[in-house]
């Protein structure tokens, strides 16, 4: 049966979803659009779980399948809900060389979680990034966004230990 | 708009500025901004207003000055007095210094090799215009090239200019430019498209992000010219989602645009239409491939798909498809201004003009810089880059990124072009340099590389997706003082079996960082097998291991 398009109900009466169907319109709920839209349902709730993929892939009538391939291709979609703060350390070769291996170390014996997780008390992530770009300041970190230029292993506790005792 | 409301624009602008006898500049690219030049700006709009100054000293927040490892960066104009290392608390010192002598303490001289040997195409309004006004763009000729495309010069000519130009793909590969240009436009379609590929990829290069943090427009006439050219009325611009401040910059850009009538219809009062829209990349790294790129424009996963067709005969929604790289399209607005000859004047016999790199790892100076084609590694790196810190010795520089190869000191006197890297076992790849020194690891190195490609790979034919992962597995046994030479030799036909059966380019050229470390530094591989050490003392090889 055709669906009408944008008549969909979104999962929840939340206000963002007016933010996501915004963007759908705007690309005339193409398929193309899919991972513009997954970009702004990320934008707005910090990631995307089931009920959001299904809701867009119905949306833009694509198969739920593909909305999934396409959320679990891209590094940057992220199907798990972000902790409180988000530490994300750049993996980039000048960064590599100039120490991160060590600001990952000390991430690691701070918090004991690995890249990808989050603290048991979901108060930090810790994500890696292929190169944020800012080499010329390597080793960098990015806290809730904000680059932190030649870091040591000793800034990186200091950090980590003020959003965890906070 | 017409070309007469242009040039009436610059002259405007050249008017405020005069007006202006002193401008003060701060760097608000992303360098500096993570030092907070924010702040510096900030403070000196407060110093400058404190002393009521402000109708005669604006501070205007500028793109990247290049010397990153120094910032914030701050100019005084007209007289070019660079300050380095400023602190907001600084602001009120600098800003009394302009009536008399400059801060000494903060001057950074300009007369460093690396300010003295760079020539300015790309980058010649970096760090010399407000990225978010296309008022500055247009007073420093901007739109001059398009004006003069649309009015006088057929789109064949454009395409000549191009051609004469000898520019070939920045994005790495080296593929002529002009050639490219004119298997577009002869393809016979209703509907063509003009792709810009800013998904930077390369861990270790940040060229596209600085020329679109500093000079967006630029970026979006050479795309217009491009359109015109091959007949296209449609752009995209594939953006990685990593980089915020050129997103924001770019849709500042295109909304300004389109308010001054350059894009949309009617641009320059000829029939010409073309719009741009930008799409955002979500982080893969195969998606820098162009059949991969098109798909993730499309909105499905980042995979490749055998060539031919290319995009010129069947790419984005299987239209012919134009796509070019970020520094491709920055150069097209000069080469069409000053004429292909100017640019094909500068370089080497087969590589011509200049390229942007950006100098990090163990250098002195880091940062962004832009030479003409065929200087040598050492002076790039000794001069311009200001040698290694500390006293260490140079070990080898990589260039091009995971699909590159790390460059030993017997070729530091070898021209850098697009030929001799490839013969040296590396490729010229979207210019990013990273020197190291030997405190560097050439196996570790390797394994690093292997370990992103791996990741990377989107796991579409098997050479790729099994064979990163078999090479990686062996690099890190080589590395932990596990592995025997028959390792050695399985790593070695692995290399030759990707490189040769890969579909694209990722798989292709994954090897290379492989090759190219055991090409110059077996002896550093052999350590770590025969006699279970690591020479630079990185790889932590087990004890046991060694019993």
């Amino acid at each position: 049966m055709p669906i009408a398009l944008g008549k969909l109900s979104p999962p929840s009466d939340d206000k963002r979803w007016k933010i996501v169907g915004a963007t759908m319109r705007r690309h005339g709920f193409s398929r193309n659009a899919l991972i513009e839209t997954l970009h702004t349902v990320q934008q707005s709730f910090g990631f995307l779980d089931r009920p959001s993929l299904q809701y867009v892939a119905q949306s833009l009538r694509v198969p739920l399948s593909k909305a999934f391939g396409v959320a679990t291709f891209y590094h940057y979609f992220s199907l798990k809900p972000p902790g409180q703060h988000t530490c994300v350390v750049c993996l980039g070769t000048a960064c590599y060389i100039k120490g991160a291996p060590q600001l990952l170390g000390e991430v690691e014996q701070s918090l004991g979680i690995a890249p990808g997780e989050t603290t048991p008390d979901g108060r930090v992530s810790v994500l890696t990034a292929r190169c944020v770009g800012s080499c010329s300041l390597a080793p960098v970190a990015l806290f809730d966004g904000e680059v932190a230029a030649r870091l040591s292993a000793k800034d990186m506790q200091g950090r980590l230990h003020k959003w965890v005792s906070a | 708009m017409t070309p007469e409301q242009l040039s009436q624009i610059g002259a405007d602008e050249a008017a405020a500025r005069a007006s202006a006898p002193q401008r003060l500049y701060v760097c608000m690219a992303a360098g500096c901004i993570s030092s907070s030049s924010d702040a510096v700006k900030k403070s000196l709009e407060a110093a400058v207003a404190e002393r009521g100054l402000k109708g005669t000293c604006p501070v205007t927040g500028v793109g990247c000055m290049g010397l990153c490892s120094r910032g914030p960066l701050v100019s005084a104009e007209p007289a070019g007095i660079l300050y380095q290392d400023v602190s907001p608390g600084d602001a009120g010192e600098i800003v009394q210094s302009l009536s008399g002598e400059p801060v000494a303490r903060l001057q950074c001289s300009r007369d460093l090799p690396f300010f003295k040997r760079q020539v300015g195409v790309v980058l010649e309004n970096s760090g010399r215009i407000d990225p978010e006004r296309l008022e500055d763009y247009v007073a420093a000729q901007g739109y001059e090239g398009l004006v003069q495309a649309l009015t006088e010069m057929s789109p064949a000519e454009v395409i000549e200019q191009v051609s004469r130009s000898g520019l070939r793909g920045r994005g790495g590969a080296g593929y002529p430019t002009g050639l490219k240009w004119s298997t577009v436009a002869k393809a016979q379609a209703a509907t063509k498209y003009v792709v810009c590929n800013a998904d930077e990829g390369d861990p270790g290069a940040f060229m596209d992000r600085s020329v679109l943090e500093s000079d967006p427009q630029r970026v979006l006439e050479g795309m217009i010219i491009a359109g015109y050219a091959v007949g296209a009325s449609r752009g995209y611009i594939y953006v990685r989602a990593e980089y915020p401040l050129a997103i924001t910059r770019l849709n500042v850009a295109i909304r300004q645009a389109k308010h001054h009538g350059l894009l949309g219809t009617q641009i320059a009062n000829t029939e010409f239409a073309f719009d741009i829209e930008l799409r955002l990349g979500a982080g893969a790294f195969v998606c820098g491939e162009e059949t991969a790129l098109i798909a993730s424009i499309e909105g499905g996963r980042g995979t490749p798909r055998p060539r031919p067709p290319y995009p010129a005969q069947a790419g984005l929604y299987g239209a012919p498809t134009l796509i070019n790289n970020v520094e491709t399209f920055a150069n097209i607005p000069a080469i069409i201004r000053k004429g292909g000859d100017w640019y094909a004047a500068m370089g080497t016999a087969r590589s011509k003009g200049t390229k942007v790199f950006a100098l990090t790892g163990k250098i002195n100076c880091t940062g962004l810089i832009e030479v003409p084609m065929g200087m040598s590694l050492r002076e790039i790196i000794f001069e311009v880059g200001g040698g290694v810190p500390e006293g260490r010795k140079f070990k080898a520089v990589q260039t091009g990124g995971p699909s590159g190869g790390c460059i030993p000191e017997q070729f530091l006197d070898m021209p850098v072009d697009y030929d001799s890297l490839a013969q040296a076992g590396s490729i010229m790849g979207s210019g990013g340099m990273i020197v190291m020194d030997d405190s560097s690891c050439m196996v570790d190195v390797a394994k690093y590389f292997m370990e992103f490609c791996m990741s990377e790979s989107c796991g579409k034919c098997i050479p790729c997706r099994a064979g990163t992962a078999q090479m990686y597995d062996l690099l890190a046994k080589i590395s932990e003082g596990r592995a025997g030479m028959g390792d050695l030799e399985m790593l070695e036909n692995l290399c030759d079996m990707v490189k040769n059966t890969s579909l694209c380019g990722l798989g292709q050229s994954a090897p290379n960082p492989v090759l190219s470390t055991l090409r110059y530094f077996r002896d550093e591989y052999l350590a770590h097998i025969q006699e279970k050490r690591c020479p630079a003392g990185v790889c932590a090889i087990k004890q046991e291991a060694n019993a």
